[in-house]
């Protein structure tokens, strides 16, 4: 039946589920205290907090790749994951280097250490779930 | 009142994590009882969301300012539902997974919620 191979790839079946809460988590996170932050003290960390504010926009675009599913969002999925992973390691990078440049902390200052490193682990574990996926695709 | 009732929700919400946890090694997808612990979870995050709002409305000040703790008690109560209906549309130990994951997440929301009160 052709209907069967229409049907985009499901990007959220097993482990992607897991993905998709922890990306939901990230996002809602993310979002809302940079909002928070923006809204009642930006000039104290402008960069940190537009940074904060970026990290919950890639997620919440990986967010929704993933619940949209196919090809084309698996491969915007992983360009999005590597995008956010060189991001943790920048900003990780350079929080450590000039912490004047970063009056108060990102989501991702020091690698993400205040939300348990989830925001390094997530990318990695997430471009390997979305690398396998492509192998049990059949176009 | 307000921090008997996190430490409540935190320890439940552990159990409820550690619970599914268990499910998803034995290779099982969340069951009705799964749901009857979350609904409990729940339960006990509307309580609190209810007292924290009684609270601020009898005029007490939580230390670190009131839209962050009306944030945080708003993701505290959407927590575990939300994984719950996730776990619905996911019929395998990756939903009891997912499950776990919130009941941990919603711990930590609760240790923050504690920190916000300001003890």
């Amino acid at each position: 039946m052709t209907a069967v191979e229409e049907k985009p790839t499901r990007l959220i079946s097993g482990p992607g589920m897991l993905l998709v809460w922890f990306y939901g988590v990230m996002v809602v996170g993310a979002v809302s205290r940079s909002a928070y932050q923006i809204a009642t003290d930006f000039q104290r960390a402008p960069l940190a907090y537009s940074l904060s504010a970026v990290a919950g926009l890639v997620y919440g675009f990986i967010t929704y790749t993933l619940i949209r599913g196919g090809e084309t969002a698996r491969r915007a999925a992983l360009v999005c994951c590597a995008a956010e992973l060189a991001g943790v390691l920048i900003v990780g990078t350079w929080t450590l280097v000039d912490r004047s440049a970063f009056p108060d902390a990102t989501v991702w200052s020091d690698y993400g250490m205040g939300y348990i490193f989830i925001p390094v682990l997530l990318p990695l574990s997430a471009m390997y779930w979305l690398r396998k996926a492509r192998n049990t695709v059949t176009p | 009142m307000l921090n008997a009732l996190t430490l409540v929700t935190g320890v439940a919400a552990l159990l409820l994590a550690a619970w599914c946890g268990w499910a998803a090694y034995r290779d099982q997808p969340t069951k009705d009882w799964h749901f009857i612990g979350m609904a409990v979870v729940s339960l006990l995050a509307v309580v609190q969301l209810v007292v924290g709002i009684v609270q601020l409305a009898r005029g007490e000040k939580p230390d670190q300012g009131t839209t962050i703790f009306v944030a945080y008690l708003l993701g505290a109560f959407a927590c575990v539902p939300a994984a719950g209906f996730m776990s619905l549309a996911e019929r395998t130990r990756w939903g009891s997974v997912t499950v776990a994951a919130g009941g941990v997440v919603l711990a930590v929301l609760e240790v923050r919620l504690y920190d916000i009160w300001g003890g």
